[in-house]
């Protein structure tokens, strides 16, 4: 069996492939240049990044950073690109903490800032040790004592009411789901009745913290601030909402309803001018609520009315088998929520609950209307009404935008992984 | 659980911090009983009002509350600035949350009758100017027939422009804007060949233009603006030290009282009766106000008598450059006239 012509005994070195089919032509060829109008298309953008970085590269490193002022700014440029940027080092604190924040009592939020680090942790990240939940339950009210200052009793009292609360709900929730629940409201403002009193005998003429005014609160701070107290106080209450309108019970029913509707209804901007000169007028004349407290009640209830809407979307996402399982098991209207309803209602509803989240961040610089000093507050008020810095526009929106953008990229990022965690189905 | 937690602890603190605010005392013993004067103020405008790098308060608008504080004080620091917007200012005063108002504030019928307030006094006069490129070669706005006009909508600047333009037989084109600074830019970038607004604020935003030479503000100005502090109605001796002060201010000036030489004008009687009414070293003007005999010299040594005040914040010495114009002396052809203290 002469007559084979050829059979090969050994393999053949691997060729390399074809120079237009591998590495970076091939990238080329296939993302940028695989149709002429996508190479035209390249060709426009590519032609539109260089413009944009022509202008903005020089304007970067030909910025100025030490001057005290734009006219001195004006006199080392001599007519050359560049940013004025010593703005941003000359009212550094200014911009971060506002005008009137105590220079040497930066400290207090820098820490506490800090310590929110280690509080929002086990609660954004659900695989780290619950017993960390300990540390966050109790870090507002170091929060409020590292940040307002004053005596520490005012704190001490308010974690002990809520703890009384919550020992007298746990008694009673077995028994009675809502008469635990009022009795731990009773309980609540009872102690802190006596504790206001025990405060004011207590408190010394020198507290260990000396305290701020909520006045003079102002800068990132503020606007952080008001984002993390107003996200957290808004998803509690939208929860509630988003059930209270799926009740059956018409009271409660009606309530959500047309408070959801109303606060839909009404801008932001009108809510904070409410908060800010007309609510003094529902008050007794003697008691004044703290201007920062209003503004977050306002922008709680406003956030609150959204979020309670994603929710329900959540809600009525779920199939009905999932209510009548949880109905079917036996359980209690509380026992369905938390265990069967919520959990997937919650995890439906992370884009949407985010999204309100970043708007509301956003939307704290509202309250520069109402003469807070927050980020843009400062810089359209104070810094470029000063003989210094009027005229500096482009360098000072663009460091808020990009603390704004840091933050809300951070939250979209983590939501996202979120949604990844979260995922329980096999797709 | 936590967030209620948070909450509970702000109200119980806020109430707990809440301060009385007693409507019958007067306005004069609360201020002494709490040590320090709360004076609204802008949110900032360059020269009339403004905190610095560090904080501390500067400006035109500012050195008439320092001069109160002074006055009913004793100290020109003694004062708590709190900023206002153009929509909280007049909620601000009426509700009590400020003893003054000195927020370039302009005086007019309604305010002063229809909202309850009472205008001490001038201390800046103002008026709409117009603004124009040199290279538009106009050195009149009689000369503006047919130019395109960077407005802020909703002013009444908007409406005392077509009253201008309608009243000489003239057109023009206007281009809305919404804020000072939008405006700035859009003129710069050639949106428009002519800003208005007060003249005031023209100066100030023409001062921060890269090349200011090459921008005029025309000599027409076409509109009343007189800007004031203002009190609340009720309490008439309030409303009188805080004019006093302003006229004191404006007296000192007219006098040759300045900060320089009031040490020594101040230190016994001196030759012009005048001076020695006002700096209380003859007559009684201060126990009738309700004040010590040397409550204008305070007021006048916390920043300078009007003139000073003018020079250092907004004169033609500063970045804005003002000219005195109608906030001259009247013995220089200006309209600033303070009544005899006597």
């Amino acid at each position: 069996m002469t007559d084979l012509s050829f059979v090969r005994s050994d393999m053949l070195p691997e060729r390399a492939p074809p120079a237009n089919e591998v590495g970076m032509v091939k990238w080329l060829r296939t993302n940028l240049f695989s149709t002429w109008a996508n190479s035209l298309l390249t060709i426009a953008a590519f032609y539109v990044i260089y413009l944009v970085l022509a202008n903005v590269l020089p304007w970067f490193s030909g910025g100025v950073w030490t001057t005290s002022s734009l006219s001195e700014c004006r006199e080392v440029l001599q007519g050359e690109v560049g940013g004025c940027f010593s703005v941003l080092t000359e009212r550094w604190n200014q911009l971060i903490y506002g005008f009137k924040y105590p220079v040497d009592l930066y400290w207090r939020p820098n820490i506490a800032l800090l310590l929110l680090a280690f509080a929002a942790a086990p609660v954004l990240f659900f695989d780290l040790p619950r017993k960390l939940l300990l540390f966050t339950a109790i870090y507002p009210f170091v929060a409020y004592w590292l940040i307002w200052g004053g005596p520490i009793g005012v704190p001490v009292t308010a974690f002990v009411g809520i703890l009384g609360a919550y020992l007298v709900f746990e008694r009673f929730n077995a028994a009675n789901f809502a008469a635990a629940g009022l009795a731990a409201v009773a309980v609540a403002f009872s102690l802190w009745f006596i504790g206001g009193y025990l405060v004011d005998m207590l408190a010394s003429d020198d507290p260990l913290l000396t305290p701020v005014a909520s006045r003079d609160l102002g800068g990132f701070m503020l606007n952080l601030m008001l984002g993390v107290t107003c996200v957290s106080l808004s998803i509690p209450l939208g929860i509630a909402l988003a059930l209270g309108r799926q009740s059956n019970l018409p009271l409660i029913k009606g309530v959500c309803v047309i408070f959801i509707e109303f606060i839909r209804g009404v801008p932001l901007i009108t809510l904070l001018f409410v908060a800010s000169v007309m609510l003094a007028y529902f008050f007794p004349p003697d008691a004044t609520v703290d201007l920062f407290l209003r503004v977050v009640i306002m922008i709680t209830l406003f956030s609150s009315a959204y979020i309670a809407e994603v929710i329900r979307g959540g809600l009525a996402a779920l199939p009905k088998g999932q209510y009548e399982a949880a109905d079917s098991l036996g359980l209690d209207y509380p026992q369905a929520m938390r265990f069967i309803i919520l959990p997937q209602a919650l995890k439906i509803s992370i884009p949407g609950i985010v999204n309100v989240a970043v708007g509301l961040f956003k939307d704290t610089t509202l309250v520069s209307v109402i003469s807070m000093f927050d980020l843009v507050g400062m810089i359209r008020g104070p810094i470029l009404a000063s003989q210094e810095w009027n005229g500096v526009y482009w360098e000072l929106l663009g460091f808020a935008a990009l603390l704004f953008f840091v933050v809300c990229y951070g939250i979209s990022q983590y939501s996202q992984w979120l949604e990844r965690r979260l995922r329980t189905d096999h797709r | 659980m936590k967030k209620s937690a948070f909450l509970g602890a702000l109200t119980v603190a806020s109430i707990a911090a809440s301060a009385a605010v007693a409507q019958d005392v007067s306005t004069l013993d609360q201020v002494k009983e709490r040590g320090k004067l709360n004076c609204g103020v802008t949110t900032g405008l360059v020269g009339f009002a403004a905190p610095d790098a560090n904080g501390q308060w500067k400006g035109f608008d500012v050195g008439v509350c320092r001069a109160v504080a002074a006055a009913v004080l004793g100290d020109a620091n003694a004062v708590e600035f709190v900023p206002t917007t153009g929509k909280t200012r007049f909620t601000a005063l009426a509700s009590g949350e400020i003893d003054m108002l000195a927020r370039n504030t302009t005086w007019t019928f309604s305010r002063d009758v229809d909202l309850k307030f009472e205008f001490v006094g001038i201390n800046y006069y103002d008026g709409q100017g117009f603004m124009v490129s040199k290279d538009l070669g106009a050195s009149s706005a009689k000369e503006l027939d047919g130019a395109t006009v960077c407005i802020q909508t909703g002013t009444t600047t908007e409406l005392n422009l077509a009253d201008f333009f309608r009243a000489n037989d003239m057109s023009y084109e206007p281009v809305p804007i919404e804020t000072n600074a939008e405006a700035q830019q859009q003129y710069l970038a050639g949106a428009c060949d002519v800003y208005t607004t007060d003249a005031s604020g023209l100066a100030a935003t023409r001062a921060t233009f890269e090349d200011p030479s090459a921008h005029i503000l025309l000599p027409e100005i076409i509109s009343k603006e007189p800007l004031g502090p203002l009190v609340r109605h009720g309490d008439n001796n309030w409303g009188d030290i805080v004019r006093w002060t302003l006229n004191a201010l404006i007296a000192a000036e007219e006098l040759g009282v300045t900060s320089a030489n009031i040490g020594e004008l101040g230190a016994s009687a001196g030759a012009n009766p005048e001076v020695n009414r006002l700096l209380g070293t003859e007559g009684t003007l201060g126990e009738m106000l309700g004040l010590d005999a040397e409550w204008a010299k305070r007021a006048i040594m916390a920043g300078g008598n009007y003139g000073e005040l003018f020079a250092k914040n907004i004169g033609e010495e500063t970045p804005i450059a003002l000219a005195r114009g109608l906030n001259a002396q009247w013995t220089e052809g200006g309209l600033l006239y303070a009544p005899p203290f006597r």
